[in-house]
């Protein structure tokens, strides 16, 4: 069985159909990059897998959690899969360390020192154990990531969904994400990343997924994606012509 | 005829101005706790209860306050309830407060990014959880300057329930200046005293509106 089972997915924002129709197997330690131009549905399918947004058709699994639309199911499914967003999102009001505690405490019950010992753990994990009492407005975009990383590790996922975790930063910060990330998929993490880091997906990743109007239009390797695009779509979004 | 000193016309009106504090605190704070239970109606999952609330706010917020206080206290009477001054005024300014209260509060948490709704969620937060640890810690911060501003409107608005016969501020003022016969004086003392009571909620309302701009210097 898949870590991650997408099934005949599909996805309308009124009579505008997104995704028509996704079918996409993650094996247990994959890493899978999600490749194509904006308006592709690349975006909704990460958000579709934990519950942000309802699917119209289809059924979505993680680890045997089936997603449906009511509270107890949808917890159960995200504390299998944490999510990374562009935009970190971290909690304003909140230290760092806050941060990381908050939802242990709150959705887990943990209490304080453990979720304290797990919070300096991750934030270890992430090279910003020195930044605990900081407050997110204190820290660089990249290491709001890398705290945002931290955060959604704590809940301990079994599989991380990055939507586009590198866009929001300066060229000289994306670095310094993606090494973590690099490392998580060394360590035998789950990941799915919508990315436009190429170079990145190429290196790190298993199989790449290119997605055009709301289908998977080639799935593979990145070796065979990269180098040998079957379609004049990927070859067209490379930039081979 | 007798002759009044100053001090007899402003002691009077101060003594009143007790009643006007009074019912402005009660107003307030009952009208807040109606005002949360809208807010979180407003913002529910389930459809009556956002059109409950929404109605009520649109009713009080569409109609005069004034005749919210004539309603309370003619319209109950009525059905052959007597209603005293006192409750009909209070009662028509809590529900009054609530409705704007409600809807200010509403625009403090829609102010909030949705990522911080999506962020929590993908955390495993449920809806209450979330209100409760990330999004209202941060509307708080943000409702506090309109919510002094406002308790100026309130304030002002107990003067109106001197007409179904509440003896508060404004009230005295005219039963004062019936004794007197030296309006000018009197509603000129009137508005001091409501002025000294406004003037300190507006100015820190201000003070902290820019305060707390400075804490989100970086969003």
């Amino acid at each position: 069985m898949s870590l991650i089972e997408i099934t005949d997915v599909r996805k309308s924002y009124g009579t505008n159909e997104v995704l028509k129709g996704i079918n996409l197997n993650v094996e247990p330690g994959e890493v899978v990059a999600v490749i194509g131009k904006s308006g592709s549905g690349k975006s909704t399918l990460l958000r579709c897998v934990n519950g942000l947004e309802t699917i119209s058709k289809g059924s979505i699994s993680v680890a045997g959690a089936q997603l449906m639309n009511d509270e107890v199911h949808l917890k159960a499914l995200r504390l299998k899969v944490g999510m990374i967003f562009q935009q970190f999102n971290l909690f304003p009001h909140l230290t760092v360390g806050g941060n990381v505690m908050l939802s242990q405490m709150v959705v887990k019950k943990t209490p304080k020192p453990n979720a304290e010992a797990m919070a300096r753990k991750m934030l270890e994990r992430v090279g910003l154990s020195e930044k605990f009492d900081a407050y997110p407005d204190q820290l660089s975009g990249g290491q709001q990531q890398r705290v945002a990383i931290a955060r959604a590790l704590a809940m301990q996922p079994i599989a991380l969904l990055c939507d586009e975790i590198t866009s929001a930063l300066d060229p000289e910060l994306v670095a310094e994400v993606l090494a973590v990330v690099r490392e998580l998929a060394a360590e035998g993490m789950t990941l799915v990343m919508v990315t436009h880091e190429m170079k990145f997906a190429r290196d790190v990743c298993s199989r790449v997924v290119f997605m055009h109007e709301g289908r998977v239009h080639e799935i593979g390797p990145p070796g065979e994606v990269f180098a040998n695009p079957k379609t004049p779509e990927l070859k067209q979004f490379l930039g081979m012509h | 005829m007798i002759e009044f000193t100053i001090w007899d016309i402003l002691r009077n009106l101060l003594l009143a101005t007790r009643w006007t504090i009074v019912l402005s605190l009660v107003s307030f704070v009952g009208g807040g706790m109606i005002g949360l239970v809208l807010l979180f109606l407003r913002l529910s999952r389930r459809k009556w209860a956002r059109a409950l609330a929404k109605y009520y706010i649109e009713l009080f917020q569409g109609t005069p306050l004034l005749m919210q206080l004539f309603i309370a206290f003619f319209g109950l009477g009525l059905f052959g309830i007597d209603v005293p001054a006192w409750l009909a005024a209070g009662l028509a300014l809590i529900l009054w407060t609530a409705a704007f209260l409600g809807e200010i509060w509403r625009g403090c948490v829609e102010a909030i990014a949705k990522g911080q709704w999506e962020a929590s969620a993908s955390l495993g937060m449920g809806r209450l959880q979330q209100m409760r640890h990330v999004i209202l810690p941060q509307a708080m911060r943000i409702a506090v300057p309109p919510t002094v501003g406002f308790s100026v409107q309130v304030i002002k608005g107990t003067a109106l329930t001197s007409i179904i016969g509440f003896v508060e501020l404004s009230k005295a003022g005219t039963v004062v200046t019936n004794a007197t016969f030296q309006p000018f004086t009197v509603y000129g003392l009137v508005a001091l005293i409501y002025f000294a009571l406004c003037w300190p909620l507006s100015k820190s309302s201000q003070i902290l509106e820019r305060k707390l701009n400075v804490a989100h210097r970086n969003h």
